[in-house]
């Protein structure tokens, strides 16, 4: 009767028996955001995912591919077929499996929504060392507790992903990129049906205009007179990363954050240079102690030695 | 049902108020089961809460009586999950159905559990914004039901389902007590709890105010009407729509008996003489949504279709989706009752998979008609059948075991958007190993360790000792 219990990949397998059953272990990936979560405990085993794409079916608009596959080789491969699995980090060198663990989305996520929307299938090592399935290889699925969304920004810290499958989407036709000194970045985001981004950085606002090339160019047109082209996003400042209310960018200034910044509007995050803002991320109000209480009892349910990503908490 | 005891009674009428907690057994049999054939069980007390304290309050008092409680919204699900078991007192949330707060800057807007998905979207109509999922029961359906759901529906081809415009959830737990889930913010700190949430079915709590994603409504919508001599050719035009690099915001499809059911009850002008028609909108900014279109055009016909009628006029565009969303109360006049499946099968593999379900049902003498999600491959054979014939119901229980068995055999899973209920629990092991349903388990436990909230649904009992691959006999009833 096992009719999809399909069985993991060899990779995946020997993935699983390197991370064994016991001590201390953490998933090296492109080391681009080693650090987000916590230090990592110094005796913890560096163990790296498969890499490498499996299958594209872009009839499918899907992608499997080992977690330890470098964001920019995905890239290149999906754009064979004219598709992307909008994951953005800031470096192709991430791996898929960190951009995932981590849970940071890009800034087109005003377009393309949240990383973690984007992951269907996961394939993961559980602190005693088994193999677990999360969720299957088609786009619309309700079967069973969603633990794909789960392990999107745990860091690792709930089982080890090793094999993933991902949502694709067509690459728009046309990009284009434009700025304004002067413009009001809410009512730039008003006055557009579909930006894939609008940036501001107190002074200036970037949009991010995507899709066939008339859409893109009519709602260029839409934008006031003082928005011109450019190449692409300002760099975005990578001291810390704050996770607003979208209507709490209303009024954040330099001096608020203590630094020159970059603010997703619509999204809430904002990039700060500097390492000490004086805002803090907005956190639940009501019932925190028992949202904390959660959180633990979830770490100590999935991973009740604490072995996996030892230091790191989400 | 065994009667409540007078103590129960009592103090939930003190926590609510005497005409907000039911007890007749007139009432409690409204309550017994969902919009599904699936399971009949009449609780013993119904309660009708106004606010999150009151949700809490019930809770409790279930709690010192040892008694279970299952959540329902508007009791149109279709897996048997708000059907009462363990004799509950149940707590329904239509009573909580007001809009909050929206935050225009965010493109949000908190709202009560029982407001219906339709009327959320009536509510902000005049901001230009929307609620993007949209279950075929939206005018009844609650956005309490579809959290505990993740429903879909048409247009979550291109939008997402539920969890993708779920930002935060207030949530009553077992314990009794209220804390949010997810925030406004992007990236709340800790685990997704929001996302492991949404889509549990109420066995994780009771969700009280939730904080919903709304999108801008779009200024051109373009709907067509494909017309295939098919089912063959209308699946291959699917495949074509999608890898022509077009995500329409709807792919729907559905059959000659569907057409001719739909067509009697809507009066649409849908081709009586089709063997499949394939209803594509797409909506966007004017000039993207006529290149989708004519495109959609052109590869429908290269596809092999007869004929594409693109809808003229707003009316006409409407009158289609009425005949796309009324199957199912078309459905009665051709047999009294029905059981309507949900699959999901790769894109790929729904002209192998249609075929097998029409198969399966026939060669039972029984009627089939097929309307479903073809973008998502998200099959709905949806069997008709007179409960009154003899041995009529055998068969069509038969049937939907070899048409779950078909799907997962073609790489598919369980459910896409109806959800695991009681109808399909005992089918979970068909797609899931015993450590996959184990960590599942271990999800649910950390919310609701005693198993009190909605008990013996989702998952099959007994899968932590790995009693999994035998599938009982009646699990549909």
């Amino acid at each position: 009767m096992d009719l999809s219990l399909a069985p993991p990949s060899a990779a995946v397998l020997s993935f699983a028996e390197e991370v064994g059953a016991t001590g201390p272990v953490a998933v090296l990936g492109g080391r681009t955001h080693w650090h987000v979560a916590g230090e990592l405990d110094a005796g913890a085993r560096l163990v790296r995912a498969p890499s490498g794409i499996v299958a594209h079916e872009p009839e499918e608009l899907i992608v499997r591919c080992g977690a330890g596959t470098p964001v920019g080789e995905l890239t290149e491969a999906l754009a064979e077929h004219g598709q992307m699995s909008p994951l953005d980090p800031a470096s192709p060198d991430a791996t898929v499996g960190g951009v995932l663990s981590v849970g940071y989305s890009g800034v087109r996520r005003l377009r393309y929504g949240p990383v973690r929307d984007l992951l269907l299938e996961a394939r993961y090592v559980a602190a005693n060392g088994e193999l677990v399935k999360a969720g299957a290889p088609v786009v619309k699925n309700v079967t069973g507790f969603d633990l794909c969304r789960l392990l999107v920004g745990s860091v690792g810290t709930l089982g080890l992903i090793g094999e993933v499958v991902l949502r694709c989407r067509p690459i728009p036709a046309a990009t284009r990129w434009l700025l304004s000194v002067d413009a009001d970045p809410w009512v730039t985001r008003r006055a557009l049906f579909g930006a894939s981004a609008v940036l501001w950085d107190g002074n200036t606002t970037w949009v991010l205009l995507e899709g066939y090339a008339a859409d893109v160019d009519a709602e260029a047109r839409v934008l006031s007179p003082s928005f011109t082209e450019v190449a692409g996003p300002p760099p975005l400042p990578a001291g810390v990363r704050l996770s607003l209310a979208p209507k709490a960018l209303r009024g954040l200034s330099a001096s608020v954050l203590g630094g020159p910044f970059v603010a997703e509007i619509g999204i809430g995050t904002v990039h700060v240079a500097s390492g000490a803002p004086k805002v803090a991320s907005s956190s639940n109000s009501s019932g925190d102690a028992r949202v904390a209480m959660l959180n633990r009892e979830l770490k100590a349910a999935f991973d009740p030695t604490g072995r996996l990503n030892p230091g790191r908490r989400p | 049902m065994s009667p409540s005891s007078p103590e129960l009674l009592a103090e939930l009428r003190a926590a609510l108020a005497p005409i907000r907690v039911l007890d007749s057994p007139f009432e409690k049999v409204l309550y017994a089961r969902d919009a599904s054939a699936v399971g009949y069980a009449p609780p013993g007390v119904v309660c009708l809460p106004l606010t999150t304290a009151e949700v809490q309050a019930c809770v409790r008092i279930a709690a010192a009586h040892g008694r279970p409680v299952t959540p329902r919204g508007s009791g149109t699900g279709l897996a048997g999950g708000a059907v009462p078991l363990n004799d509950p007192v149940v707590i329904v949330t239509t009573k909580m159905n007001r809009l909050v707060e929206v935050d225009e800057d965010s493109r949000t807007a908190w709202v009560e559990p029982g407001l219906l998905n339709l009327d959320l979207s009536r509510q902000v109509a005049h901001l230009g914004l929307h609620y993007a999922p949209d279950p075929s029961s939206q005018q009844t359906c609650s956005i309490g039901g579809n959290v505990a759901s993740n429903s879909g529906g048409p247009h979550c081809l291109l939008h997402g389902c539920t969890s993708a415009h779920v930002l935060a959830i207030e949530v009553v737990l077992a314990d009794g007590s209220v804390c949010v889930l997810g925030g406004p913010e992007p990236d709340a700190p800790g685990y997704d709890l929001r996302g492991a949430f949404v889509g549990s079915e109420g066995t994780m709590g009771i969700a009280t105010k939730i904080l919903v994603r709304l999108m801008p409504n779009p200024p051109t919508i373009r709907t067509l009407l494909a017309d295939f001599a098919s089912i063959r050719d209308a699946s291959a035009a699917v495949s074509a729509i999608i890898g022509a690099g077009i995500l329409p915001a709807a792919l729907e499809m559905m059959d000659a008996n569907c057409i001719a059911a739909v067509e009697n009850f809507a009066h649409a002008g849908l081709p009586l003489d089709a063997a499949a028609v394939l209803l594509v909108e797409v909506e966007g900014l004017a000039a993207g949504t006529e290149i989708a279109a004519s495109e959609i055009v052109a590869q429908c016909r290269a596809s092999g279709a007869r004929a594409v009628r693109v809808a003229a006029t707003v009316e006409e565009r409407m009158l289609l989706w009425k005949a796309r969303k009324s199957a199912f109360g078309a459905i009665a006049n051709i047999k009294p009752n029905y059981y309507l499946h949900d699959c999901v099968v790769p894109r790929t593999k729904l002209v192998e998979v249609m075929e097998k379900v029409v198969d399966i049902v026939e060669s039972r003498g029984l009627i089939v008609l097929n309307v479903f999600h073809a973008g998502d491959g998200n099959l709905h054979p949806l069997i008709v059948f007179d409960r009154r014939e003899p041995g009529v119901e055998e068969k069509v229980q038969q049937a939907g075991k070899a048409i779950i068995e078909a799907c997962v055999a073609a790489g598919g899973v369980l459910s896409g958007e109806h959800g695991i209920g009681l109808e399909k629990r005992d089918y979970m092991a068909l797609v899931f190993s015993a450590v996959d349903l184990e960590h599942q388990q271990r999800l649910r436990d950390v919310f609701d360790p005693a198993r009190r909230m909605n008990p013996e649904k989702v998952l099959p009992t007994g899968s932590w000792c790995g009693e999994l691959h035998h599938v009982p006999e009646g699990a549909w009833i």
